[in-house]
């Protein structure tokens, strides 16, 4: 039986300006980073969540052929690629947070719908990521 | 790909993403292409060289999308919803439904009720192709 999720991936074009926005602009800590000869092993992670990590992948050897990693920049930066969905106590505060931190690709002010509120923003390389703040009565219903 | 053509693919995302979040404004090629910081000539033929469809198109689907989801999720007219989502004709509105969904507005929501699926996930999925390829069925969606 599974019972949780380690790692996702996300693949990014520099781990450097990765690591600043996921740790400085959207509050995630850093996890492990080990450079292991070309292959620099780089995750992040929620504050004080031990069981789920997010690796940030950058395309290029050893793990891909140079044109393999030629397609994958070509589609994270047409935002082709999956994105990840947080969780936030308070999703406009997140919103006026990042943008007192400077960011500016939103895809989506933050909205209200039945089971909460979400917004929508891009890390600077073109990955989707949505932060959602869950309505907190809803949960026994059907949604 | 060189560095550049990835910088130009960001910045076409980020007009890509201006269409997305202010589909309901009024909307011309020129605004969209200032956001790209590329000339409204050209803008165009780079935006279709990295998505596969005009702006105009992109920008029609979205919105499309959008009357979609109100005629399935509200009470409001269909003349109402054509200016919610940003046409500013409802014979525009009808016609470019009917050319990208394959039946009318009012069609669509007597056949369409509400979907249980987050918002996002409507946004991305529920976008409508460029063309009917294939009947919309209730059987897929409820």
């Amino acid at each position: 039986m599974i019972t949780a999720l380690n790692v996702a991936s996300i693949y990014v074009l520099n781990q450097d300006e990765a690591l600043d926005f996921y740790v400085n602009k959207l509050g995630l800590e850093k996890g492990n980073d080990v450079q292991q000869g070309d292959y620099r092993w780089l995750t992040v992670r929620v504050p004080g969540d031990g069981a789920t990590e997010i690796s940030l992948e950058q395309p290029g050897p050893p793990l891909h052929d140079e044109e393999t990693a030629d397609r994958i920049r070509e589609l994270i930066t047409k935002g082709g690629l999956g994105g990840l969905v947080f969780i936030a106590d308070d999703a406009r505060a997140m919103y006026d947070t990042l943008r007192e931190r400077g960011v500016t690709d939103f895809t989506q002010e933050p909205t209200e719908h039945f089971y909460g509120i979400d917004m929508g923003v891009r890390d600077p390389f073109g990955n989707a990521i949505r932060i959602l703040q869950q309505r907190e009565v809803a949960q026994q219903g059907t949604a | 790909m060189s560095r550049e053509a990835e910088e130009l693919n960001r910045r076409l995302l980020r007009s890509r993403d201006a269409m997305d979040r202010a589909y309901a404004e009024p909307l011309d090629v020129r605004a969209v292409a200032a956001v790209a910081h590329i000339s409204p000539a050209h803008f165009s033929r780079c935006f279709r060289a990295v998505f596969g469809e005009s702006p105009h198109r992109y920008l029609q689907r979205r919105r499309v999308e959008r009357s979609m989801f109100l005629l399935r999720e509200s009470d409001r007219t269909v003349t109402d919803i054509c200016f919610d989502v940003g046409f500013s004709s409802v014979g525009t509105f009808s016609r470019t439904f009917r050319e990208i969904v394959g039946q009318t507005p009012s069609a669509y929501r007597e056949g369409h009720g509400p979907i249980v699926a987050p918002h996002c996930v409507q946004l991305a999925a529920m976008r409508p192709r460029s063309s009917p390829g294939r009947p919309t069925q209730e059987s897929t969606f409820g």
